[in-house]
């Protein structure tokens, strides 16, 4: 449901980001991008784009990744739950998120995991012992297995009254 | 502005004092009646005062004020009050004056819905805001204005309405602004979701910069007569519309500046910082306002754009301070805007009805509103992520409410030029009491009918807050993929540049070290945390049960809650003889728990509190330091707690795995694991001795750490069984505690690693039962972090200790609980001999040894063995299942 003009948009935007023109990009090709080396999750996002083990992403790959952003349509809520779950659905696009966290991929966010996240994503500003406590307490807050660790379910969770349908998407993919 | 200039003067209170011609004075006096000096500020106090004492009278009846929105009160008590003054005065007095309006009721409230403005919101809105706010106001004035126009000319209106298409459009410029005070104050109790009640809001600030300039535009063409306007003029109204939004913005974000600027350096000037916020916002008010620009977007930009570094500069007190001052401000001032509103209408000397008018007026201003409405919306949701559909068009067109701005704007209306003004204002009443009373009283019924999607507030998780920022990160990273310069994109720039430059000039350089985001939520969730905590503090039943406020609390808290109801259900009566003797043992414990916790909650005695004035500071009273004592107990208490969960989570997942096993187990006979289970739960009694003895909860940590690697090592050495008994244990383990002392234990449990200074008393290590103790620590213990000893010669101390006063028969009798925590313990001896019971350990020999010396010396050793047939019935009898203590672990999740 991506409408083709949309298409030809990423795909020009897909070639101009592969400099090797060998019809995929690695990932040298999303670290040129200046923006994302200042992001602070930029190497977990363009890690994201990459399946398990390949180090070369194709374009349909590039669209099905960006496909998480695409904003849930109202006809696309009441269509048929037999089929397959789109891309965007609201647990697709949290666990997009999710694996963000999830390095070792065990399904659950450890609070080693949780900690490298924060420790990227907040200033220097805050001391490590600071960093603990928060890691501590969210995992706590969200923890109800006692596990110690955020299971997706746990995740889905704690985030239910976010509206991530809204800020999971980007109008561009629209 | 012009706006407000050309209109009749009227000083805000009446004639101004001046004394009468002065009699000659007879004689010395010794009173004098001054009122004529008072009289100004006595009459607005006067009025200030009668209308929040209403605001009183009208929530005392919680039914009314659920129903009829507080404006619409106001207005109907401005009306009676009007005709009161009417009735005595023969002439209205005390009328809604629009210099007042402008000049004084109007900003504070501006500058509490900008500064309190949730700004993300705002922001990722601002474009439908926008749309709204420009295009929709331009095309209710055009449309209401030609319509009516349109009337007139069709013959429907009474001949004296002397008005041509100019005066029209000007009375369609002032009629078609939403108002931000009433929607304010109709929306505040209505609820809608926030993205539609941003939109109507921020329309209803932002169109001002649009009714201004079209008000001045129409105003001066209709001063100049059809015949004198040229093309040019109209270019300059598209000029000036440009000019006067624009300016107002620059005016506001200017002042922003300076007001962050200045409160950066009020470090040693504390007390008269809320003032700089309220002045600068006003001075922004009034500049704005003496170039005839924009006022309420220059006050609007100005909050929204200060307070952040405001906010981080400025002290929590002054923080506070600033937030009460402008909701008092605010709220007083919509109160008297609505009563005065309402006492305005009763005067019937500026009033000229005409019936097609005012009809024609209402109608078409609620016919455009919703057909401007949907044709906007339908281009905005080409546009927007998430749409607005059809039911959040209905709110927003039936929540445009006309208010006080265009009644002030009507009465600014110079009579001589607007030939109909008289007609006018009576339509402007008319319209504005309809949307209010009308619009406003059926808002309601209206959303809950169409089911509006509320707005659903809830406290901020640090979780939300930590998992929207990433999401934040992934949209900007996403957009420089696709190399879209989205909404994302210039919002991560936006922040870059506020980091780098615009916090490090604007915030004190502690405030902008100490500046994240993620930080304050944390932060700000503690304090509340420990100011509940404080709030309860004292009693030392909600201490307990506060220890670890906003720890997981499945854990702490439950089991307090347990002990609760164990020590209520634990009074029952005792029939047994021993039962003074329990009772005795069991306020002695009390009272060793209760020293305890007074001596780690009480406050020392403080130096006299010094009756000091100063003006300039408020010396923290003996109150705040106190408070100030508690809550860093509290976060100190947190970040042990904090540690030994850390601790905790190196091993849980070795943790887990065992546990896995041990449930698996756990189905099988639960005879088998009993002997271990003894090894298991009394060394587990150590740490919590040892913690107990040293004290130091502070300490708590290290040892903990040591002990959770120590119970993988003895969960290793010992066979699958014990980890069978891990999770019985723990559970068991509480409720020994509990039943072993069933008050004091609750006392204690939660705060005892925390709380307990850290030196023992002397009495309590010459008391006989300091294995109570153990039995406290075990508890908390098993409560954080399931650990087995360090020191097993010390454990097995004290866990011999803590076995003879579970098996003590004073124990037994508390309760069907304690029976039950005594159980597993005494039925393992009942299954095996007495003798057999220790060799089976699997404990260091040394340790066994020490313990069997320790049995033999100690009488409660001897005492062992005959209690075993008791306790073996009485097994029996139970029949407890084993799952037992897992299901008394969900209750208690339950009852919390």
């Amino acid at each position: 449901s991506v409408s083709h003009s949309q298409i030809t948009r990423l795909y020009s935007r897909f070639t101009s980001l592969d400099k090797g023109e060998n019809g995929t990009l690695s990932r040298e090709d999303f670290q040129r991008i200046p923006e994302l080396a200042i992001n602070p999750l930029g190497d977990r996002i363009i890690n994201a784009f990459f399946s398990e083990g390949e180090d070369q992403v194709n374009f349909r790959g590039f669209m099905r990744t960006l496909a998480h952003f695409r904003p849930i349509e109202d006809n696309e809520k009441s269509k048929d739950q037999n089929g397959p779950e789109p891309l965007n659905s609201r647990s697709n696009k949290l666990h997009f998120a999710f694996r963000l966290y999830d390095l070792d991929k065990d399904d659950k966010i450890s609070r080693d995991e949780l900690l490298q996240v924060l420790r990227m994503m907040v200033g220097v500003n805050i001391s490590d012992e600071q960093l603990g406590s928060i890691a501590d307490r969210t995992i706590q807050e969200a923890d109800q297995d006692g596990d110690c660790a955020i299971s997706f379910a746990e995740f889905v969770k704690v985030l239910e009254k976010v509206d991530v349908e809204q800020k999971m998407s980007i109008r561009f993919l629209h | 502005a012009e706006r407000r200039s050309c209109g009749a003067m009227h000083p805000p209170g009446g004639p101004a004092a001046s004394p009468g011609p002065a009699a000659p004075p007879e004689g010395a006096e010794l009173l004098r009646w001054q009122w004529q000096e008072v009289q100004v500020p006595c009459l607005v106090a006067a009025w200030i005062l009668v209308a929040s004492l209403a605001k009183i009278v009208f929530h005392l009846s919680r039914k009314v004020t659920s129903v009829v929105p507080e404006s619409c009160l106001l207005i109907l008590l401005g009306l009676g009050l009007g005709g009161i003054v009417l009735a005595v005065a023969k002439k209205a007095k005390y009328q809604l004056e629009p210099n007042m309006f402008f000049l004084f009721l109007l900003p504070p409230i501006v500058l509490d819905s900008g500064y309190f403005m949730p700004s993300r919101l705002f922001f990722n809105n601002i474009g439908a805001i926008l749309t709204y706010a420009v295009v929709g106001t331009l095309w209710n004035s055009f449309t209401t204005g030609t319509a009516l126009w349109g009337l007139h000319q069709a013959g429907l209106m009474d001949p004296g309405v002397e008005a041509g298409l100019m005066d029209f459009l000007l009375f369609g410029s002032l009629i078609s602004a939403v108002d931000p005070v009433a929607v304010l104050a109709v929306f505040e109790e209505v609820h809608v979701n926030e993205t539609l009640f941003i939109i109507v809001f921020g329309e209803s600030l932002l169109n001002d910069a649009v009714t201004v300039v079209l008000y001045k535009v129409f105003n001066s063409f209709v001063e100049l007569g059809p015949a004198h306007i040229h093309a040019v003029d109209y270019v300059k109204g598209v000029a000036s519309f440009f000019l006067v939004s624009l300016g107002g913005t620059a005016v506001g974000l200017l002042f922003a500046f300076l007001l962050a600027l200045i409160t950066r350096f009020t470090k040693r000037v504390r007390i008269i910082e809320p003032l700089f916020v309220f002045l600068l916002a006003y001075v922004a008010y009034l500049a704005a306002e003496m170039v005839s620009l924009s006022a309420i977007l220059a006050v609007t930009f100005c909050g929204i754009c200060c307070k952040k570094y405001v906010e981080a500069n400025i002290s929590q007190k002054s923080r506070t301070t600033v937030k009460y001052t402008m909701k008092t401000l605010a709220s007083s001032s919509e109160t008297i805007i609505f009563m005065f509103l309402g006492m305005s209408a009763v005067d019937t000397s500026k009033w000229a009805w005409d019936t097609a008018l005012v009809l024609g007026t209402l109608f078409f201003i609620l016919l455009f509103r919703a057909v401007g409405v949907v044709l906007q919306t339908y281009v905005l949701n080409r546009f927007r992520l998430i749409p607005l559909d059809r039911i959040d068009q209905v709110v927003m067109s039936y929540g445009g409410l006309r208010g006080a701005v265009a009644f002030a704007l009507v009465i600014l209306l110079d009579g001589t030029k607007v030939k109909a003004k008289a007609y006018f204002v009576a339509t402007t009443i008319v319209v504005v009491f309809f949307t209010v009373i009308v619009q406003g009283l059926t808002i309601k019924p209206l959303v809950t009918w169409l089911k509006v999607k509320r707005s659903d507030h809830h406290k901020p998780t640090l979780n939300e807050e930590l998992h929207e920022h990433a999401f934040d990160h992934i949209l900007a990273a996403v957009e420089d993929i696709v190399g879209h310069h989205g909404y994302h994109y210039w919002r991560d720039k936006w922040e870059q540049f506020d980091k780098k430059y615009l916090s490090q000039l604007l915030m004190r350089k502690s405030a902008y070290r100490l500046r994240d985001e993620i930080w304050d939520v944390y932060y700000k969730l503690n304090i509340r945390d420990a100011i509940s905590f404080v709030d309860q503090g004292g009693h030392v039943l909600s201490a307990a049960k506060l220890a670890l406020p906003s720890m997981p609390s499945r854990t702490s808290m439950s089991e307090s809650s347990v002990t609760n109801l164990l020590r209520e259900s634990g009074s029952g009566a005792c029939l047994d003889l021993q039962v003074i003797d329990t009772v005795r043992s069991r306020r002695d414990k009390e009272d060793a728990a209760m020293h305890h916790v007074l001596r780690g909650s009480l406050y020392k005695p403080r130096r006299r509190y010094k009756a000091s004035y100063s003006r300039h500071f408020i010396s923290p009273d003996k109150q705040e330091r106190q408070d100030k004592e508690i809550f860093r107990q509290n976060m100190k208490r947190r970040l042990e707690t904090f540690k030994s969960t850390k601790h905790n989570i190196c091993s849980s997942k070795s943790k887990a795995r065992l546990k896995e096993k041990g449930r698996k187990k756990a189905s099988g006979p639960i005879r088998v694991p009993l002997p271990l289970q003894k090894n298991t739960s009394l060394p587990s009694d150590a740490p919590n001795g040892r913690t107990h003895r040293n004290v130091p909860w502070q300490e708590t940590a290290p040892v903990l750490v040591t002990v959770s690697s120590d119970e993988e090592e003895s969960d290793s050495s010992e066979t699958e069984r014990e980890d069978d008994e891990g999770i019985v244990f723990v559970a068991r383990a509480t409720d020994e505690v509990l039943q072993g002392k069933a008050a004091p234990g609750s006392l204690d449990v939660c705060p005892s690693p925390c709380i307990i200074p850290p030196s023992p008393t002397l009495a309590e290590k010459e008391l006989p039962w300091k294995g109570d103790q153990a039995d406290l620590a075990v508890y908390v213990s098993s409560e954080t972090t399931k650990i087995v000893p360090v020191d097993m010669q010390k454990a097995w101390n004290q866990s011999i200790s803590s076995l003879e006063s579970i098996a003590s028969p004073p124990g037994i009798e508390t309760g069907p609980q304690h029976r039950r925590f005594a159980r597993p313990v005494l039925e393992k001896s009942a299954s095996q001999a007495a003798s057999e019971q220790l060799s089976c350990f699997q404990f260091p020999s040394h340790v066994s040894r020490s313990s069997r010396a320790r049995s033999d010396s100690s009488p409660e050793g001897t005492e062992q063995p005959e209690l075993q047939p008791l306790m073996g019935t009485e097994e029996q009898g139970r029949g407890l299942p084993p799952t037992e203590p897992r299901r008394l672990a969900l209750a208690r999740a339950g009852h919390i």
